[in-house]
């Protein structure tokens, strides 16, 4: 990471410690952003109203107030639940968020792993919350809790296709899986032989990109996909039975969640941490590019909190038929016209 | 003593041929003992559901092993496939046709004796014919296929198999349609 470098050579063992904290201030920082800024205030102006005024100036520490409440709370479980798998869910949802913030680059030198595999590992990792949620819908021993551990499994199943089929079109653009070397690609690139801006892959990926928003919208079971936890049928799902630290625990993860694939959209389609007119191997990246990819990214959770606040509920059917008889003919459509272009220039 | 783990760790990029990996084996026996341990559980455990989840204990261990190996691209595939798909539909089925919580004394009782000598026959065929075919062979230091080359093989070298199989997978899931929709 050379933006320690600029002063001091560091040990392996002492960059993997620096490695370790920003990944956990790269996954709380988007989480409690996102909630403050869309949930908390964007959604109260779209409903004319202020939102939280009173926890500091503008209710800007609501979120510690928040965090403070339900760390007071007690640790409840079910009398039927088995608790090993019950304690255990939390975590691993968080896990799958942990290891999905590894992929992502925030400067030419500053990036947590830089492998040849990294669009494949975070595709990878992301379906492993899936298992937690399907240990918690199952070790609450509640049937809410089980219907909506299903409904989340089969969603985020059907999701996960559209969600991999959709990125396959910026693979085969960028010709590597190596998510740095996608926005090298993005930085590098030229729009018919003008690189002024570069190329970013939202220009030809335009479809890939809907794709992309929707199957995240769908992955993150945030309305209108959120069938898991439709309170007015289920209570609120796999998490019905849940209290306190381990709720928290899922809300930071779902919250995470969306900033990280916000990032990961980001830098697929919008050219990650670069701006134009720089050169992208510029030490300077490693300084602005994290604040580059976060500004980009919330711009991208701005449209998918938008959409949050703005739809109504599907229905379990519809939700199906989007997925398979819509998004998965039209990605692979745009695959094979990426191929076809591809070739042909 | 962790000063002596750090040198080795810090000396790993000066290593000749006849040096121990010194990190690379502490890890593979931390992973090798869980995976044990979960195997073990896996297999004695009264709870089917929990059957399923030390089975993805193990999986990410198999996963881990193929990282120490320097094969991220069989490691990820492991976590795809295995952990993110296989396990999933398990646990679905399960949770789909069972809808009891809870421990199922004996269920599998009787099927003792037959799952412990398939075990076995299956250990012992393996193991003899890995042995057999790696005798003397062993492992280069260098760094394994690549990502892009593994691309180039499946598509170049290897694509009437890996067509075959993709036409193999296809009717098995229009085999599975048409016996799961009578009506069709």
């Amino acid at each position: 990471m050379t933006i320690f470098n600029l002063a001091i050579e560091l040990a392996y063992w002492q960059q993997t410690i620096i490695r370790s904290v920003l990944g956990l201030v790269a996954v709380l920082l988007p989480a409690g952003t996102l909630v403050y800024l869309y949930l908390f205030k964007m959604m109260s102006f779209m409903q004319s109203r202020l939102g939280p005024m009173e926890a500091g100036p503008y209710g800007s520490l609501q979120l510690l107030a928040e965090v403070g409440k339900f760390l007071q709370k007690e640790d409840l479980f079910p009398k039927a639940a088995d608790r090993v798998v019950f304690k255990a869910a939390p975590f691993v949802v968080l896990a799958s968020t942990f290891l999905l913030v590894l992929v992502l680059p925030a400067g030419p030198d500053a990036w947590f792993i830089n492998i040849d595999t990294g669009v494949f590992l975070a595709l990878a990792v992301s379906s492993i919350s899936v298992i937690g949620i399907l240990m918690a819908g199952w070790g609450s021993a509640s049937k809410y809790s089980l219907i909506g551990g299903l409904r989340a499994a089969g969603q985020l199943v059907a999701y996960e296709l559209p969600l991999v089929l959709a990125v396959m079109g910026v693979v085969i653009q960028a010709g590597t899986l190596n998510v740095q070397e996608i926005v090298f690609a993005q930085a590098n690139g030229e729009i018919f032989g003008w690189g002024g801006i570069g190329n970013p892959f939202i220009i030809t990926q335009f479809l890939g990109f809907m794709i992309f928003l929707v199957a995240i919208q769908a992955e993150l079971t945030q309305p209108p996909f959120d069938m898991p936890v439709a309170e007015s049928e289920i209570v609120t799902g796999y998490l019905t039975e849940y209290t306190g630290m381990r709720f928290l625990l899922f809300f930071i993860g779902e919250f995470a969640t969306a900033g990280i694939f916000s990032a990961l959209a980001a830098t697929f389609f919008l050219g990650g941490w670069y701006i134009p007119g720089l050169d992208p191997t510029d030490n300077l990246f490693n300084l602005i590019g994290p604040l580059v990819l976060v500004g980009k990214m919330l711009l991208v959770s701005f449209l998918i909190f938008w959409f949050r606040f703005t739809y109504p509920r599907f229905r379990e059917d519809q939700l199906q038929q989007l997925a398979w008889k819509v998004l998965v003919p039209l990605s692979l459509v745009n695959i094979v016209a990426t191929g076809i272009l591809k070739v042909a220039f | 003593m962790a000063s002596f783990f750090l040198s080795q760790i810090q000396g790993l990029d000066r290593l000749t041929s006849d040096e121990v990996l010194v990190a690379q084996n502490v890890f593979f026996a931390l992973i090798a003992l869980v995976m044990i341990f979960a195997a073990l559980r896996m297999v004695t455990t009264e709870n089917i559901v929990h059957a399923a989840l030390y089975l993805v204990i193990v999986l990410a261990g198999a996963a881990g092993m193929f990282i120490l190996l320097g094969a991220e691209f069989v490691a990820v595939t492991q976590i795809l496939v295995y952990i993110g798909a296989i396990i999933v539909l398990f646990l679905f089925g399960i949770m789909l046709t069972k809808g009891s919580f809870g421990t199922e004394e004996g269920e599998f009782r009787e099927r003792n004796q037959m799952a412990v000598l398939v075990g076995v026959l299956i250990v012992a065929v393996t193991s003899g014919s890995f042995i057999d075919s790696f005798r003397d062979a062993e492992l280069s230091r260098e760094a394994p296929s690549t990502t892009a080359e593994i691309g180039d093989t499946i598509f170049g070298q290897f694509i009437i198999p890996f067509e075959a199989i993709s036409v193999l997978l296809l009717a098995a899931l229009i085999g599975s349609v048409v016996i799961a929709r009578r009506d069709l």
